[in-house]
């Protein structure tokens, strides 16, 4: 996982809340086998409107997401995060997230900041007056930026910590891979092994 | 394993030794423990996107030596030498094994010996074993704990995560202890006990916990009906199910392929004869079942602890006092098409399905084999009986059972997931009704609009037999009274 500490891309806003994770992606693109390659997925319902805010020009090529509250409700589906991460998303800022999905998010780097409703509310505004306007968004000082004015959002520390040092659960397992192999080192010989025998 | 000095010794539990002996660093501060896996089953279904995972970070798979993988849940069991018809299903088989060549990881695929469903080929290899962690990408990995092993599902970030590491975070489970005391009548089985003990606790009771089933109706069962017991702890919610390792244990491992040899064996079974609960130890939460009361025992509603005695009568949901519940049964009994006060033994199946990993193996067979033997099934019923792996197919036709299984009018079927869940062309049609010795009565689990009753083997026979849901104990008093009648004329 890359590294998070701060981005700066253009702002799409998505003016709804309880986007589920069916609308983020719909269950038929789960029959896929690979973990990359959704951002064809990525709310591919709404995406079939022209009026749809992803396709209209600026926005193509957007990787902060500023959504309604409660995004990322409905199914665990760890997709969703893939098709977002796929379409380029660095950041989503939502007043609310869905627990799994804040959770799924955090193991695939993609950050989550909770910001408040009335910070949407003008994000959205200053988006709208100047489409395709770029926005920073800083983790370290856990603010974002939108030419002068700036919003703070919540994330938890431990996750803040792993977008800091860009450690997913492996990475962060694999930090302790002296303590592994001490462990590898005392397992007995009776251990099943699948090796084929003979 | 583990420094003798980390070991508590305060008495414990099955459950916490294996946990303590696995532990390779204690988690701090709400911190979770990371825990070494012994052995890790791949199938299918929930490997790709973690293969893909490691793929993209370059990571290889740690301990080749931990891992098996085989084809189960998407395969046919007949034609299996023809392309797989459905696109879904061969395409998961085709990256399967792409992926596993990439990695190394040794896999049976479909038409190889060791092929079936996963929880049939990890004991059957003697690859499961008492003190060890199991996990898998599926939830009835619990299956393995009838060794005393702990052994549980994972969702597919976990999959890579054990591929890429051989360890898991995690927060240790809580233990409950399910004491099935007495003896069982003749007819009942381990699957009556699971289902009677969902029924008890509930399709949540076991949230959380680690289940240890214990007492002298559970010492007295088989390793094939512990593993049923086991494998249907899911079903009750819980984490896992666990029964100690005994004699039974060592016997039913002893020779097999992958089970310890000369001085590793003796090493093995003097620690395995550590691990059974110390005298003592506090469970988070007890319960306690009357084996003597037991009944053959079958589902009337689409969860698996929607259930009652085959004696029973369908229940009355205006008598259920909780409105959930209440809710639920109404919602049920609609989707089954089925009326309050029913007695079960008038309900007509169309269709009986003897197979899945909860009663697939080798013992399963021979139950359903000795009440249809010589008999034909019933007009109309369609029977498939669908071994749990291909040394099963093997080792029962190597006793005769395909015959009786042909003889009787039922179809010999090739291993796999099958009928259990349908992924594969054995579906129900919508509103058929199955006599079904799997796990799962959800809605639409067999095929859209599929209605499925969990029974045991040997109520499984009976059905097939009669036509509606019956034991084996219904044939002989049907028997006796042909009889009767015979000396009449
Ligand atoms: S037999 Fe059924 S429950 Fe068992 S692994 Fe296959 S699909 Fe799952």
């Amino acid at each position: 996982m890359e590294k998070f500490t701060t981005h700066t891309g253009v702002a799409a806003p998505l003016k709804r809340s309880n986007v589920d994770t069916d609308q983020i992606i719909p269950a038929v693109f789960l029959k896929r086998v690979t973990k990359t390659g959704f951002e064809d997925a990525l709310f591919h319902g709404w995406r079939q409107d022209p009026e749809f805010v992803l396709n209209q020009d600026p926005y193509r090529a957007a990787s902060v997401l500023v959504a309604g509250a409660d995004f990322g409700t409905g199914s665990s589906r760890e997709h969703a995060v893939w098709a977002l991460r796929d379409y380029g998303f660095k950041v989503v800022l939502s007043p609310r997230f869905a627990d799994i999905f804040r959770g799924n998010s955090g193991k695939q780097g993609l950050v989550t900041g909770v910001i408040s409703e009335d910070d949407a509310q003008r994000f959205w505004a200053a988006i709208d007056a100047q489409p395709g306007v770029e926005m920073t968004v800083d983790l370290v000082t856990r603010t974002a930026t939108l030419g002068d004015f700036t919003a703070a959002f919540d994330i938890d520390d431990y996750t803040r910590w792993r977008l800091l040092e860009g450690l997913d659960d492996i990475g962060l397992t694999l930090r302790n891979e002296d303590r592994i192999a001490q462990f590898e080192a005392r397992r007995e010989a009776w251990r099943p092994r699948t090796t084929p025998v003979s | 394993m583990s420094d003798i000095s980390s070991i508590p010794d305060r008495p414990r539990t099955l459950a916490e030794k294996v946990w303590d002996d696995h532990l390779v660093v204690k988690g701090e501060n709400g911190q979770p423990d990371l825990i070494y896996i012994d052995l890790h089953l791949v199938h299918e279904v929930t490997s790709p996107q973690a293969f893909d995972g490691l793929r993209a970070e370059g990571r290889p798979v740690r301990r080749l030596d931990l891992t098996i993988a085989t084809e189960d849940h998407n395969t046919p069991t007949i034609d299996i030498d023809k392309p797989i018809a459905d696109l879904t299903s061969r395409t998961q088989i085709e990256t399967l094994r792409r992926n596993a060549a990439d990695f190394g990881v040794r896999l049976h695929s479909l038409g190889d010996m060791e092929q079936g469903i996963v929880h049939v080929v990890g004991p059957q290899l003697g690859l499961t074993m008492p003190g060890i962690t199991v996990v898998c990408g599926d939830s009835h990995t619990s299956t393995h704990g009838a060794f005393g092993a702990m052994a549980f599902g994972i969702g597919t970030s976990e999959v890579e995560h054990v591929l890429a590491t051989q360890t898991l975070p995690l927060k240790p489970f809580k233990t409950m202890a399910i004491t099935v005391e007495g003896d069982l009548k003749p007819g009942v089985t381990a699957k009556d006990i699971i289902l009677a003990v969902i029924a008890k606790i509930g399709t949540g009771g076991g949230q959380g916990y680690v289940l240890e089933y214990r007492g002298s109706a559970i010492r007295s069962l088989s390793m094939e009906g512990r593993m049923t017991i086991c494998n249907m702890s899911i079903e009750a919610g819980a984490r896992a199910g666990m029964v100690a390792p005994d004699e039974t244990t060592f016997a039913y491992l002893e020779g097999r392929p992958h089970a310890p040899k000369g001085q590793d064996w003796d090493d093995a079974v003097a620690y395995w004869r550590t691990l059974p609960t110390d005298e003592g130890a506090v469970f988070d939460a007890e319960v306690f079942i009357d084996a003597n009361e037991l009944e053959p025992f079958v589902t009337w509603g689409t969860n698996p602890g929607q259930g009652v005695s085959l004696s029973d009568v369908i229940p009355t949901p205006a008598d259920i006092a909780d409105d959930n519940e209440r809710a639920a049964a109404e919602r049920a009994l609609q989707y089954m098409d089925l009326q309050p006060g029913t007695p079960m033994k008038q309900i007509p199946v169309d269709a009986v399905f003897m197979g899945s990993c909860t009663n697939s193996r080798i013992e399963d067979l021979r139950a359903f084999a000795s009440i249809i033997k010589g008999r034909k099934k019933a007009d109309g019923v369609r029977v498939m009986v669908v071994p749990g792996s291909a040394r099963v197919r093997l080792e029962a036709e190597a006793e005769g059972i395909d015959l009786i299984v042909k003889d009787f009018g039922a179809e010999w079927r090739f291993a796999g997931c099958s009928m259990c869940l349908g992924m594969n062309p054995d579906q129900l049609a919508p509103g058929e009704r199955c006599a079904s010795t799997s796990n799962r009565n959800f809605e639409g689990r067999q095929g859209k609009g599929g209605r499925t009753h969990l029974v045991s083997p040997l109520v499984a026979a009976a059905t097939a037999i009669r036509g509606t849901l019956s034991s084996p104990s219904d044939l002989d008093a049907a028997d006796a009274q042909l009889e009767t009648t015979g000396a009449e004329a």
